[in-house]
């Protein structure tokens, strides 16, 4: 594919040089063709994406066009959409067609973004792999026998593969900024509340946030435009002034402090990701850029932490799920105990089941104070050695995860080590920050290689400032997987 | 061996709010299924609970009435478990940081006053309806109670009677519907009972094992669910039995209390702060604002009727039973310039009459101005008590304004003495061997006089004349 930077494809669309529908149709059949092999989407409907496309249409022919209206996104099939199959990755919601908007799609479509479909997922956002799915495993566009990264897995799949020049993922551990590194995308998770999370299928309420996906940083800067804004039915949206996350682009970065965690660059990363990794530091202090080591002393208890928290919340989040109103029943049962049972043990897969079992014994009488309570205070030390990390640096960098994308199958069956894949991306999460993954290079096999960026509260601008400069000066975040071309 | 009741009350009272406490669907009674169930009431995925600050200053207002602790950080928790009207499966209720913690209410018992502790009372939503019938062997579920909300009122377990018990929820009735947080509605469910109750030797200072009956809607439920179960515990503890800990059911047919749940089928509700809402912050602005807003409280406003107008404490409790009835006394009172007779009349022929037309006073055919009027004609001399009756039943009636029915009815009371006197020697005349009783020495023929000019005058004489007349005329 040619340049599908977002601003060039909307300086395409406001010049007339090309028709929203004609886009849109461009980016289907490259769907059509590629998605079979990739499997990044879970439903298409070109019919709708069209309509859509020439409403976009319209509105540019009556210069009443924003920034990117007119320029198609994919959504993650974790957003209700309106008259579209949304899943959730899960067999539970395989008939569930959403009856409103998520905020986010609210206002993607006032932006006069046509939706290209929803993709595939983590099944609930629980995976760092995408083979929990109920609808398959989405492979990763560098080399198909390898996973894309999850949860948003088929988000970043299809923008590595150029089936969408954009995509909306949510990340509640790690789930928008691991497949952007495995598959050689950039991804942002904004800070918590920014975004709204009405309308996204709740995983853990108090980590979850959706961010843009998508081959850049400027790219990126311009859907948060779109996405980010207070609302009123997010009680943990945020009420702050709307921002311009494209005005620091362009800013030089003398002067940066990059703070780099010496917890970071330990035991278990792999050498391949740490030289490049240090690389990009290189490049950085080319450009004006000074650095120095903190350390993030209780990020080692990150993955424990999060393994209490984020399920106890799943297994609440999850209950609603009953059979009752909507979505998957089990078709036989003598009971309404043994229709629950039913329902749930044949809806949800075996991670989703885990998670439940895990969040309800961390809640459970007896043992709240020990696992629950315990981890919510060491969230706040985690929190706090942010805190003080940025009184000497300005923005943390590290690698996203701690190897490229490994080989579909294997590590499905050891689910410690797939959690350790979000080793970095955690500890961002629990503490509510701004993080962020770019490409910065590729392994001996040929696989993405993503460094991650860790900023204050509410310093996106300074962080895609940062990204978009390194960006300026490499062209990792250009390339594209060979034979998909 | 002698026994002792104790029982608390928890008691959910549904908030009178426009709106449901996490979402913007009405909460008006009656709706047809389903029809007043928004997505976040039906819990689809995605949606997001949004606090109803209106249902926080019910709460508030509450916790100022019964003199709590308002806590200025208070959470909302999940309470997690499964079942077909809860659509979340999980009730967002309140937990370890309630609004309001501690606070107390005054009852009055056999003329007594006893004081009732509250442990706390905290804000939650309510469940759908579940409904049994009409569905072949199937359940229908109607959301349209789903996510009301509710103040769950919890009292210490100082009552030692059923006695106590409905006077302490007869008084927190008042006290919500006074305070204009809860329309007070037993029947539709905006008032609802859950009684603690156990039974210890007397003398023993633990309490014994309890048991809870669940959802009483009636203060006469309550006062036989209550002296049911103390029964049934004392006769199974003095027959050598145990009592398990259990949830039970009180039957009206049978006036019976059974089993719903024993201990070992409690839930374990995994409660966590729910994290999709922020800690509730109370700032002294918003509590002063609620503050102000709060009408004169039933305790200040029986301690100003006793003190403004004399009544009794025991008058001033009954006239503050609600606050129409306490407005309407008021009024009476002030047209009437009589105090005492205007509590006598709002508490003996005007109750009376309501309670056998089954009427609140809210719709009293008889205006407290009127009332007032009436009051105010027996103290200017134009009507006897007796008459003052038949004026009440004219009012009552419909028949126009005091003056007129007085007027048209000729009711007015005798005043020409000149009349009276005719009447009087008319009766001695008539009667000369009551007189000679009379001067005999037997006073009961006096009344027997009496009542015979009262009699010839159709009531109207005026009794304490028709004494002072009479007398004066025998003992010449």
């Amino acid at each position: 594919m040619p340049d599908t930077s977002l601003s060039a494809l909307a300086a395409q669309l406001a010049g007339k040089q090309i028709s929203s529908r004609e886009l849109a149709q461009t980016y289907l059949d490259r769907i059509a063709a590629l998605n079979p092999a990739i499997n990044a989407f879970i439903t298409v409907d070109a019919e709708k994406t069209l309509i859509e496309a020439a409403a976009a249409d319209a509105l540019i022919a009556a210069g009443q066009a924003g920034p990117l209206t007119g320029v198609p996104i994919a959504h993650k099939d974790i957003f209700c959409t309106e008259g579209w199959l949304t899943t959730c990755g899960s067999k539970m919601l395989h008939n569930f067609i959403a009856p409103y908007d998520a905020h986010v799609i609210q206002r993607f479509k006032a932006a006069g973004m046509p939706s290209l479909g929803k993709t595939n997922m983590d099944e609930f956002a629980m995976g760092s792999s995408n083979e929990t799915s109920y609808y398959g495993a989405v492979k990763n566009p560098w080399n198909p026998a390898y996973v894309p990264g999850g949860s948003s897995g088929g988000a970043a799949a299809c923008v590595a593969a150029r089936m969408a020049p954009a995509a909306t993922g949510t990340d509640t551990g790690g789930s928008i900024r691991q497949p952007a590194a495995l598959c050689g995308i950039t991804g942002l998770k904004p800070t918590y509340g920014l975004v709204s999370r009405y309308g996204m299928i709740a995983f853990a309420s108090s980590l979850d946030q959706a961010g843009p996906m998508a081959p850049s940083a400027d790219d990126c800067a311009l859907l948060l435009n779109v996405m980010t804004g207070f609302d009123p039915k997010d009680s943990t949206s945020l009420e702050r002034e709307k921002e311009d996350y494209t005005r620091d682009l362009d800013k030089p970065l003398t002067g940066l402090r990059v703070g780099l965690p010496r917890e970071f660059f330990a035991e278990g990363l792999n050498n391949e990701v740490a030289a490049a990794v240090e690389a990009a530091v290189a490049d950085l202090q080319k450009l004006g850029a000074t650095t120095v080591e903190i350390s993030l002393a209780n990020s080692k208890l990150a993955i424990p932490v999060y393994y209490v928290l984020a399920p106890a919340e799943a297994s609440s989040n999850l209950s609603r799920f009953d059979g009752v109103r909507y979505g998957y029943r089990a078709p036989e049962y003598t009971s309404l105990d043994d229709m629950y049972c039913k329902t749930r043990a044949q809806g949800f897969g075996a991670e989703v089941k885990r998670r439940i079992m895990i969040g309800a014994y961390v809640l459970s009488h007896g043992y709240y104070d020990a696992y629950y309570l315990q981890a919510q205070k060491i969230r706040r030390l985690i929190a706090d050695d942010f805190g003080e990390a940025f009184k000497a640096c300005d923005v943390i960098l590290g690698p996203t995860a701690p190897g490229t994308a490994f080989k579909l199958g294997e590590k499905s069956d050891d689910p410690v080590e797939m959690y350790l894949n979000d080793l970095y991306t955690i500890p961002a999460n629990l503490a509510g920050l701004p993080g962020m993954s770019l490409p910065c290079g590729f392994d001996s096999k040929g696989l993405p290689i993503g460094l991650q960026l860790v900023g204050n509260y509410f310093s996106e601008a300074k962080m895609l400032n940062v990204a978009h400069q390194y960006q300026r000066v490499t062209d990792w975040h250009s390339r594209q997987p060979e034979g998909l071309k | 061996m002698k026994w002792e009741t104790v029982i608390g009350l928890e008691v959910h009272t549904q908030l009178a709010t426009q709106s449901k406490i996490f979402s913007g669907s009405s909460t008006a009674f009656g709706a047809a299924p389903n029809t007043q169930a928004s997505a976040v009431d039906i819990a689809l995925p995605g949606v997001l609970p949004v606090l109803n600050r209106g249902a926080v200053e019910c709460a508030i207002k509450f916790g100022l009435a019964v003199g709590a602790t308002l806590n200025r950080v208070n959470v909302f928790d999940r309470k997690n478990y499964f079942y077909p009207d809860l659509p979340k499966g999980y009730q967002i209720s309140q937990l370890a940081k309630p609004i309001v913690e501690g606070g107390a209410l005054t009852i009055v018992v056999d003329g007594e006053e006893k004081t009732v502790h509250l442990t706390r009372a905290h804000m939650e939503e309510d469940a759908g309806k579940s409904l049994h019938e009409d569905f072949h062997g199937m359940t229908g579920i109607d959301l349209n109670r789903a996510g009301t909300p509710l103040l769950e009122i919890v009292s210490e377990p100082e009552m030692r009677s059923s006695a106590e018990a409905v006077a302490y929820a007869r008084a927190l009735h008042t006290l919500v519907t006074w305070i204009g947080i809860c329309d007070g509605n037993m029947q539709e469910g905006s008032f609802r009972v859950d009684a603690n109750v156990s039974v210890r030797p007397l003398g023993q200072a633990e309490f014994g094992t309890r048991r809870e009956i669940k959802n009483l809607n009636s203060f006469k439920f309550l006062q036989q669910a209550i002296d049911y179960e103390v029964r049934w515990q004392i006769e199974t503890l003095e027959d050598g039995g145990r009592i398990e800990q259990a949830t039970v059911l009180f039957d009206p047919d049978t006036g019976e209390t059974r089993m719903m749940r024993s201990k070992e089928d409690a839930h374990d509700y995994r409660y966590f702060p729910d994290p999709d809402l922020l800690p509730v912050k109370l700032d002294e602005a918003w509590i002063e604002t609620v503050r102000a807003g709060l009408p004169e409280l039933p305790t200040a406003m029986q301690a100003r009727f006793q003190r403004d107008y004399g009544v009794s404490v025991y008058d001033a409790a009954v006239l503050t039973g609600s606050r129409a009835l306490a407005a309407y006394f008021e009024a009476a009172a002030q047209k009437s310039g009589q105090p005492k007779l205007a509590a006598n009349w709002v508490m003996g022929e005007l109750s009376a009459a309501l309670n056998k037309a089954e009427l609140d006073i809210a719709r009293s055919p008889v205006s407290a101005a009127q009332l007032g009027t009436l009051i105010a004609r027996i103290q200017d001399g134009t009507l006897s008590g007796k008459l003052a009756k038949q004026v009440f039943e004219g009012l009552w009636e419909g028949a126009g304004e005091v003056d007129a029915i007085i007027e048209a009815r000729g009711l007015k009371q005798m005043s020409d003495s000149g009349e009276l006197e005719k009447i009087i020697d008319d009766v001695l005349a008539a009667n000369p061997k009551s007189v000679e009783e009379f001067r005999s020495g037997k006073d009961k023929a006096f009344n027997a006089l009496v009542g015979q000019v009262m009699k010839a005058s159709k009531g109207k004489a005026n009794p304490a004349q028709v004494n002072d007349l009479l007398k004066a005329k025998l003992q010449n």
